[in-house]
């Protein structure tokens, strides 16, 4: 589903932030990407959402070549993703149901159908029925699930989050990352980067066999079930 | 090496896929998907629109206000040039007679010269009908009983005929009439008209310079209008683009605002023009009387007041889109 084959990424600026990065994920895993800030976590997702382009290497996104990737084509790259991010990137002037129906809006689907496929993905995080109130009037942990609403409710076959955690206390925490395990029991790829290593162990203690992927300096140092 | 050569080979053919989601709906629904599209950019840009109504007003101002400069211009020298037209068909030539001969022998002269074939028409206005018409239009009636004698001479006019529009022609008559000896001058009056024709072309040429930079001015102020409404917007643009919106499906709302602040200027300028020439009408319709001309105003027909509703419009679209080009690049998602 998702191949790192020998990346880098090298800012003009900044010297190189990724260094020589492969692995791999199958369909259906759900894979950790841990470090100190500064390592390349967020670098590495935004080169997989076609935010960054890679300057060398090849990383293939369900067998196709992101790296050098046409301009036009992005959009459409995008929508086989779910990201998820640490600031939510809600629009706060638009009901909860206008921001989840969002990424279907975009890709042209139909009225009667985007309204059935938001109720769906709402059912799944657990905010049916909120879908007429604004993003504000919400908890932190309620948007973080508007924003993974959202992310799943085109059926990507990739979900990208980038700490996604990172603003919530330790069990709403828990709560996302068991989102997280029940997206990949459905056949969803999940690669989330997270600082949080407690939380990590704590979920490989109750579900194990995940990936954990660790960098540092731009290097992949261990690459581990 | 050898590997990433092959999988580059590879990759325009797995590209190919992405592409495909759109060619399975088949051509039919890709183009109600367009239409829904469209048809909700129109909308929700109309709905903006109003939304900001007092920064909407402040722009759709300044562009009426452009438009009806540029549109009166153009309403101007249509009128110009009718005016001046009609002049010219009234082309004549005026023979002032010497003062010794009668009223008898003008009369005699005008009878001669009716024989012509180039003169379709001679009106032959006598001392005594000259001095009567300068003393009811001059105002110097009173004067004129002073004097002893008419000092006015009889006046020919001669209408050429109709065939003779070439001014060599004109000025051959013109110089025949002169060389007969009861003439003390004969005068054309084309001179003028061709003076004023040519500088009607200056002023032609000065207003559609004018009128252009007008019009590109229309196409500034809505692209201004929309790039601040752009900047406004950025972080909807980019949460956007991050859920895989095509530039296309992200610019059309701002194509079609575009569209409107044009159009509702162009409505608004033709409302301001409509409303100029009906309250110079009158005036002008007086003046005319007392030059004793047919001159009517000319208002702006149906087809040029479509023009004029397109070509805002058309500009308000051409700034939108000057915008799209440099500004929706730089909105890119860090």
């Amino acid at each position: 589903m998702l191949t790192f084959d020998h990346v880098f990424k090298r800012y003009a600026e900044a010297g190189d932030v990724l260094v020589d990065v492969s692995f791999h994920l199958n369909k259906g895993e759900m894979a950790f990407l841990t470090g100190h800030s500064g390592a390349g976590k967020s670098t590495l997702l935004k080169l997989v959402a076609a935010i960054e382009q890679c300057s060398r290497g090849q990383l293939l996104v369900d067998g196709q070549n992101i790296c050098r990737m046409n301009e036009r084509q992005i959009p459409f790259l995008r929508r086989k993703l779910g990201l998820i991010f640490q600031d939510y990137k809600l629009l706060f002037d638009r009901s909860v149901f206008d921001n989840v129906a969002l990424p279907l809006v975009v890709s042209g689907v139909r009225h009667y159908e985007i309204a059935r496929r938001v109720r769906a993905a709402l059912d799944k995080v657990g905010l049916l029925g909120k879908e007429h109130k604004f993003p504000l009037a919400l908890s932190g942990g309620e948007q973080q699930r508007i924003g993974i609403a959202r992310a799943v409710v085109n059926k990507p076959a990739l979900i990208l989050a980038d700490e996604p955690t990172g603003n919530l206390d330790p069990e709403l925490s828990a709560e996302i990352m068991h989102l997280f395990e029940q997206f990949k029991q459905v056949g969803v790829t999940v690669l989330v980067a997270t600082h949080d290593i407690d939380l990590i162990t704590r979920l490989q203690y109750t579900q194990p066999g995940h990936k954990r992927l660790q960098l540092e300096q731009g290097r992949l140092i261990s690459h581990s079930l | 090496m050898k590997s990433v050569r092959k999988n580059k080979k590879i990759i325009p053919k797995k590209l190919k896929p992405l592409k495909s989601t759109k060619v399975k709906r088949g051509v039919n629904s890709a183009f109600i998907m367009q239409f829904h599209l469209h048809r909700d950019a129109l909308i929700s840009s109309l709905t903006r629109l109003l939304r900001t109504p007092f920064t909407s007003a402040m722009a759709i101002a300044v562009m009426a206000i452009a438009i009806t400069l540029a549109g009166s211009f153009y309403v101007l020298v249509n009128n110009g040039q009718q005016l001046v037209n009609s002049l010219q068909t009234g082309k004549q030539i005026s023979l002032f007679l010497h003062e010794q001969v009668s009223d008898q022998q003008a009369k005699k002269f005008a009878q001669r010269l009716q024989s012509n074939k180039q003169i379709a028409d001679v009106v032959l206005i006598s001392k005594q009908q000259a001095l009567a018409e300068f003393q009811q239009y001059s105002g110097f009636g009173m004067a004129l009983n002073a004097l002893a004698t008419n000092p006015l001479p009889a006046v020919i006019q001669v209408f050429p005929e109709e065939s003779l529009v070439d001014a060599q022609q004109l000025t051959a008559l013109l110089e025949q009439m002169q060389r007969a000896q009861q003439v003390d001058l004969a005068q054309m009056d084309m001179d003028w008209v061709v003076r004023l024709q040519s500088m009607m072309q200056i002023v032609n040429r000065v207003l559609l310079l004018l009128s252009v930079l007008l019009a590109l001015a229309v196409a500034f102020v809505t692209g201004n209008t929309i790039r601040l409404e752009l900047q406004a917007r950025r972080d909807e643009v980019i949460v956007n683009k991050l859920v895989g919106a095509t530039n296309h499906f992200i610019f059309l709302p701002f194509l079609y605002s575009g569209f409107w602040f044009g159009f509702i200027s162009g409505l608004l300028a033709w409302g301001l023009i409509l409303l100029m020439l009906l309250m110079i009408n009158t005036p002008v319709e007086q003046l005319s009387l007392l030059y004793q001309s047919h001159f009517e105003l000319h208002f702006m027909s149906f087809i040029e007041s479509l023009l004029l509703l397109s070509a805002a419009s058309v500009q308000g679209i051409l700034g939108a889109l000057a915008v799209a080009y440099y500004q929706l690049r730089e909105f890119k998602p860090e």
